[in-house]
């Protein structure tokens, strides 16, 4: 029978499956981050247990890190401690961390990919949402809660019920100034925020093999937004050229005969899926949030939808919810709203790509004179890079803020944060009340939209400026 | 884990729909390296007032849903972020069960493993619960796992679904991990058949 890329990697990975129980799945590859780890490394602790597989376990300090400065110790007292436990669990677990002070420490999705560590046919969980980030790569990657941390920690297992397939295909091509962020940002706008509840995506159709490795990172990583757990891409020529060569891929022989097997991955001819939707994307304009979930969203030239033409009540009352918390009235355009921030950065858009991007509307211009832009590499190794290419100084020379590698104001832990009723347009990837700083107010976006709404103070269709 | 059999408490609506963690537990709560004290957090940004007092409108402080231990949600309750730390600070409150029509895949997961029932009703049932709540404060209703019943205040049952694995470990209150950890020697037998891949 024919199989999708998802069934050809579960079915390698069941190690049982009892009736009546989930399935005993094994983990290939555990990525681990200081805020949904502590409790796990106690539990195994309390219950005297090791780390089944160090080598398969690496850590990184991320989500609570300043991006102003890399030098201890930290102003932030909490902060501080969290990352000194994950330290101190490292060493004593024996598990590789990328420590504050290392040039390859960075957003824990970022820096996976850039290790070579994220490869075709693996599972790979995270106590992060945003692991879907790593299906790019036609991996089976998803997050996972601080119980099940332990639990990975522990057997190297999760206990898993087998999720249900969705075809995602794109078909069409993108026109200039509309992007990857704005192609995931449709689809949630289609199928709703819960729209891939119980289901892994599967992105295919001409449009998603025409993008780059970063650009389908972007893509899978807004899968939980749109509640699949994954989201993944089947694995080709652009995937092996990207994984050749980086530090953890396998090297020479092995290299080939894993080459061989990865391209044996991608889903059969007239496989099936549970569901599927089709989205052509060459009419598809710039993408803009207006609400307080990733759902609402607009193309950049349609106006603000009325709550009064919502015939479900609950709807009515969320959408309600949601333009009262953002202050916003229907039917007027967001094209053109004041911002107060822009922040370029988060696991879903702060790669080298999207860097190249919004420097290349910022290059020779200024950053409004009442906006803040923050501009936060998503690694290291991306800010070392992206310096070298001179990226760096046309953010400076804009007026805007160049920071070191971190979460930061994706979710607000580490002091990078808006004010209440500011207004930011945010490369990132949820816009829920409050998650980039109490009473702030977020417009996911583009880099490209990020970077002309950031030179303009409004937000702005970024194809006017290229 | 507590063990979950019977629950009859008041039922405290919350009639919105897509409550995301972020709501549950803001991320500023995050910070820290055990689960002590997360309760304070829970709902934070609508349970308290800008200047740190309690906003006597939002439901969880009002004094007659202090000993309220359902809570009742809109559609797809506890999407976003895997944060367990939703869960703590529900079952740390008080909250031992919600009640919506749907739950994100993780919030459910880390509920199951914290002793706290996601139980899953249709449209109709939810409408029905969110009129009883509202109409009379003092009303209850009886959760029972091991029939799979929720029993309204007019003594009609409707029957929720639960996988049978997590209904035992529920009931019996058993940590799932010891499962896995009783299967070490398949586990090993899987290892040693296909080698290490990192």
């Amino acid at each position: 029978m024919p199989k999708t890329l998802f069934e050809k990697i579960w079915g390698r990975h069941v190690v049982l499956q009892e009736l009546d129980s989930p399935a005993i799945l094994y983990i290939d590859l555990h990525l681990v981050h200081e805020v949904t780890s502590p409790q796990a490394f106690e539990g195994l602790r309390r219950r005297n247990l090791r780390v089944r597989r160090p080598g398969q376990t690496i850590a990184t300090m991320d989500h609570s890190t300043p991006t102003n400065t890399l030098e201890l110790p930290l102003i932030d007292d909490m902060a501080r401690r969290q990352l000194m436990q994950l330290r101190a669990n490292c060493t004593e677990f024996g598990i590789r961390l990328y420590d504050l002070d290392s040039p390859l420490r960075g957003i824990v999705h970022v820096i996976g990919p850039e290790l070579g560590l994220t490869q075709p046919g693996l599972t790979i969980v995270c106590g992060d949402s945003h692991t879907s980030t790593h299906g790019a790569f036609g991996a089976l990657a998803f997050g996972i809660g601080t119980s099940e941390v332990e639990h990975v920690l522990a057997t190297q297992c999760l206990l898993q019920d087998k999720p249900k397939t969705f075809l995602v295909n794109f078909t069409g091509q993108l026109s200039p100034g509309v992007t990857a962020k704005d192609m995931i940002l449709a689809l949630i706008g289609r199928i709703g925020i819960s729209g891939g509840t119980g289901h892994v995506f599967e992105y295919s159709g001409t449009a998603v093999s025409m993008l780059s490795m970063e650009e389908r990172m972007t893509l899978c990583n807004m899968s939980i937004e749109g509640g699949a757990r994954a989201g993944m891409v089947a694995p080709d020529d652009t995937t092996y050229e990207y994984l050749s060569g980086r530090p953890y891929a396998p090297q020479g022989a092995s290299w080939d005969s894993a080459v061989v097997d990865w391209r044996s991955l991608p889903s059969d001819p007239g496989a099936v899926y549970d569901r599927q939707v089709e989205i052509n994307i060459s009419q598809l304009e710039p993408m803009v949030t207006y609400g307080t979930n990733p759902s609402m969203s607009l193309p950049i030239s349609q106006p603000i939808p009325d709550p009064a033409t919502e015939a479900d009540s609950m709807q009515r009352g969320s959408l309600e919810k949601a333009l009262q918390y953002m202050d916003l009235q229907p039917g007027t355009l967001l094209q053109g709203h004041p911002v107060d921030v822009v922040f370029i950065g988060s696991c879903t858009n702060s790669r080298l790509s999207d860097l190249r991007q919004a420097a290349m509307l910022l290059r020779g211009r200024k950053v409004a004179d009442h906006v803040r832009l923050l501009v936060v590499p998503g690694s290291e190794s991306i800010r070392t890079q992206a310096e070298a290419e001179g990226l760096d100084r046309v953010f400076k020379e804009a007026n805007g803020e160049w920071r070191y590698a971190g979460c930061s104001m994706c979710i607000a832990m580490n002091g990078d944060q808006l004010q209440p009723g500011q207004y930011a347009v945010s490369t990132s990837n949820r816009n829920f009340e409050g998650r980039q700083g109490k009473g702030g107010r977020t417009f996911l976006a583009s880099p490209l939209t990020a970077a002309a709404s950031a030179i303009t103070g409004r937000i702005t269709d970024p194809r006017t400026l290229l | 884990m507590q063990p979950f059999r019977t629950l009859t408490t008041r039922i405290i609506p919350l009639p919105r729909e897509n409550v995301d963690t972020d709501q549950i537990i803001p991320a500023r709560y995050l910070k820290v390296t055990d689960k002590a004290g997360l309760g304070e957090g829970l709902f934070s940004s609508w349970r308290y007032l800008p200047d740190g007092q309690p906003n006597p409108e939002f439901i969880l402080n009002q004094a007659e849903y202090q000993d309220a231990q359902i809570l009742l949600a809109g559609n797809n309750f506890g999407c976003g972020s895997s944060r367990e730390h939703a869960p703590w600070a529900l079952a740390e409150w008080g909250i031992r069960a919600v009640i919506s029509t749907s739950f994100a895949d993780i919030f459910r997961n880390n509920a199951l493993k914290n002793g706290l029932l996601p139980v899953v009703v249709d449209a109709d049932t939810q409408r029905r619960l969110f009129a009883i709540a509202e109409d009379d404060l003092n009303v209850q209703v009886t959760i029972d796992l091991a029939s799979q019943t929720l029993t309204l205040p007019d003594g009609s049952r409707v029957a929720f679904p639960i996988d049978a694995f997590n209904k035992t470990c529920l009931l019996e209150g058993l940590d799932p991990l010891q499962y896995l950890l009783r299967h070490t020697l398949e586990i090993e037998t899987y290892e040693d058949a296909r080698g290490s891949s990192v």
